[in-house]
């Protein structure tokens, strides 16, 4: 698209306390990787170069969690250099699995983990980086999904609205003539209430949803929540449920702390 | 930086490897004064709330320790788990995990060959640089890449973080036209394979030979990737469930990651030059005579050819998954049925960066008591720290910036998982001599 006497949009690969699994999207997009690299700089991205050059970037993409005061620091800068920042990911967009220290004594897991706690320095929680720096537009997924990164991407260069659904797992479901797992069969799916985005996969191998996308825009949460009691899960497996990879985004944290007070 | 009598290599961040280390060494006169690769990734404490979560989430939640070599995790826990339980699976589902786990080696290793290691050997910052001159070389990387992909997407619904493997199998298992679909792809991946350990094999090594104590599974049968017995160039001989009495792990105050090492002994190596070097003899012909051809015979002592190997493992797994997709017959169930008992199971799986070890102590509700993951990465740690030691005092006379690359481009031997490495185990004993 780009000329080359046209400078490139430039792109910055940022990453906190995640599994690296949102970025190497980027590389496991195949057939797409290299159009990518002519369209726009990857300017800076270690997981994939050495050349780390510095800001401003036309787009940060951050990947994980908030859990260190260095990285609650680091997190300022990536954003006074992004013009606009993406957040990639259950880590960046809800604290992640990590975010279980949440409801714990976190110098309790240092001690389980390790000999010299001192060693370790943490916070408290493990928090999205929307609760940090504002954020342009968050990306959901564990892990995300790369065609939707890819449009992503596309849609800010284009300066357009990006088309990523907000509806539930459901309507992928119905889409790809899923017969409805928990109708038909009673399996609890935390379909109903998670975003779409992953193409129903679950549903598609014989188990139910377990919720990888995060809460859809308008979860009805306990309605899911006395569906899975009339198909005899207790209240902690219901809480259990809740509290998985977007354990602390608000509405499954709220569903996941009601069902454990019950 | 660059006084006469000490000068440093600094790496503030460790690039192309997975998660963030840095790397500091101390240079005094022509002596090595101090060496640190740094692992500051901020810790995770997936063994801490792995307490109180359910065996069945365990392959789900363990995964995400890691998006590069998310089944390594899955395949070590579901082990684990079948052998506290006592869990027997049917020969199928062993069959479709030795080719769910091909799947990942083919991917995870074209992306260290191509991907991360091979910039370093022809002089690119990254692959995208090293494009521009060697197009058809990458194109042929990617396509290699997305063969393995495709693979853990047909059995696990997706590459990264797949949904489907399960304790006493998957809850979904491909039809045998599913996977006959994927053998013409297999048979350019193994030709395209052949020529990468070829094409690695005329790359340029430093002389850096050492006396490494490699780490293994080691099964009588077959090149191994669910298990074996773990095995040493040194003697050990144990069954994977004595792990923890052979091998201890040290905190050190500069790293997030714990060090490992063999009881009594030190450092020791794990990865593709360990299996190589311990299992030659079980490699299918056409990866030994791959190998032969390109003059790489057991023992390799030189981490710097592990790219070489890597290459030939590359064979192994594009030429194991067409046996396996010829040789599938569809389970009757797609998981065996899994009865829970108190009970603790430790198993060792081999991840593309070497072996990975679980144990789970589960009670009478099938619920994880205690939880004890030891990633490959933490393992050659250690190795790692004691390479560079060698290996910088080569370097001296070297303009530092040489230097600072050649060092990044021994730790990108190991294929570092810096995301895996942090997170950590119980039972840690910490010295203060380490």
């Amino acid at each position: 698209m780009s000329s080359d006497s046209k400078p490139k949009p430039r792109i910055g690969v940022f990453k906190f306390a995640s599994c690296d699994g949102c970025q190497l999207s980027l590389l496991d997009a195949e057939d797409e990787l290299l159009g990518v690299a002519e369209a726009v700089e990857i300017a800076y991205f270690p997981e994939a170069s050495r050349a780390m050059l510095n800001g401003p970037f036309d787009i940060g993409l951050v990947e994980g969690s908030i859990t260190t005061h260095a990285d609650a620091q680091r997190i300022q800068e990536v954003r006074r250099q992004s013009k606009t920042l993406i957040t990639i990911g259950a880590c960046a967009t809800a604290g992640g699995i990590q975010a279980l220290r949440n409801w714990k004594d976190v110098d309790e897991f240092i001690r389980i983990v390790y000999a010299t706690p001192q060693f370790i320095s943490t916070l408290k929680l493990s928090s999205p980086i929307a609760e940090h720096v504002p954020v342009d537009f968050e990306l959901r997924g564990c892990p995300i999904n790369k065609y939707q990164l890819l449009e992503l991407i596309a849609a800010v260069l284009a300066g357009r609205k990006p088309s990523i659904p907000s509806y539930s797992v459901c309507v992928e479901c119905k889409r790809i003539d899923n017969v409805c797992i928990a109708v038909a069969r009673g399996v609890p799916c935390l379909g109903p209430v998670t975003q779409a985005g992953c193409g129903a996969l679950c549903p598609s191998y014989d188990r139910g949803c377990y919720g990888c996308y995060g809460p859809m825009e308008s979860p009805n949460t306990p309605s899911i929540t006395s569906q899975f009691r009339i198909l005899g899960q207790t209240d902690s497996q219901v809480a259990r449920a809740f509290r998985g990879f977007n354990a602390w985004a608000w509405q499954f944290r709220k569903a996941s702390e009601e069902s454990e007070r019950t | 930086m660059t006084g006469r009598a000490a000068k440093t290599i600094r790496v503030e961040t460790l690039a192309r490897v997975e998660g963030e280390g840095s790397l500091y060494i101390k240079l005094v006169g022509e002596r090595v004064a101090d060496v640190k690769l740094k692992i500051y990734e901020p810790p995770r404490f997936f063994e801490a709330f792995l307490r109180g979560r359910h065996f069945s989430e365990a392959p789900d939640i363990t995964a995400r320790i890691c998006g590069i070599c998310p089944i390594a995790y899955q395949m070590s826990a579901v082990h684990a788990i079948e052998r506290a339980f006592g869990v027997q699976i049917s020969p199928a589902i062993r069959l479709l995990r030795r080719l769910f786990y091909c799947g990942e080696w083919i991917e995870s290793h074209t992306l260290h060959i191509y991907m991360l290691h091979a910039p370093d050997f022809l002089g690119y910052a990254d692959v995208i640089a090293m494009a521009k001159d060697h197009r058809a070389l990458v194109e042929k990387a990617l396509r290699l890449k997305k063969i393995g992909n495709r693979i853990m997407q047909l059995l696990g619904g997706r590459e990264i973080h797949p949904i489907s493997a399960a304790v006493g199998g998957f809850y979904k298992v491909p039809t045998k036209q599913q996977l006959r679909d994927l053998r013409e792809d297999l048979e350019w991946a193994l030709a395209a394979s052949l020529e990468t350990v070829h094409w690695t094999a005329g790359l340029e090594f430093p002389k850096f030979e050492q006396d490494y104590e490699f780490v293994a599974l080691r099964h009588p049968n077959e090149y191994p990737l669910n298990e074996g017995r773990l095995v040493s160039n040194r003697g050990l001989d144990i069954d994977t469930a004595e792990y923890e009495d052979h091998f201890v792990e040290l905190q050190v105050k500069h790293s997030n990651a714990l060090h490992s090492v063999v009881r009594g002994r030190g450092s020791y190596l794990v990865g593709p030059l360990a299996r190589f070097n311990l299992n030659f003899d079980k490699l299918p012909a056409i990866a030994r005579e791959a190998a032969s051809d390109a003059r790489m015979r057991p023992p390799i002592t030189n981490i710097f050819q592990s790219i070489v190997v890597r290459a030939v493992e590359l064979v192994f797994a594009c030429d194991e998954a067409l046996r396996l997709i010829r040789e599938y017959e569809p389970p009757a169930a797609p998981r065996a049925d899994v009865h829970n008992r108190i009970g603790v199971g430790q198993a060792i799986t081999e991840a593309p960066r070497g072996i990975l070890y679980h144990r789970y102590a589960l009670d009478e509700n099938g619920m994880i008591l205690t939880a004890k993951i030891v990633p490959p990465t933490s393992q050659n740690q250690k190795r790692i720290e004691d390479d560079l030691r060698e290996y910088a005092g080569q370097l001296v006379a070297w303009p530092i910036e040489e230097a600072t690359w050649k060092c990044e481009q021994a730790i990108r031997s190991y294929d570092p998982c810096i995301s895996c490495a942090t997170h950590f185990l119980k039972l840690v004993v910490d010295r203060n001599e380490i």
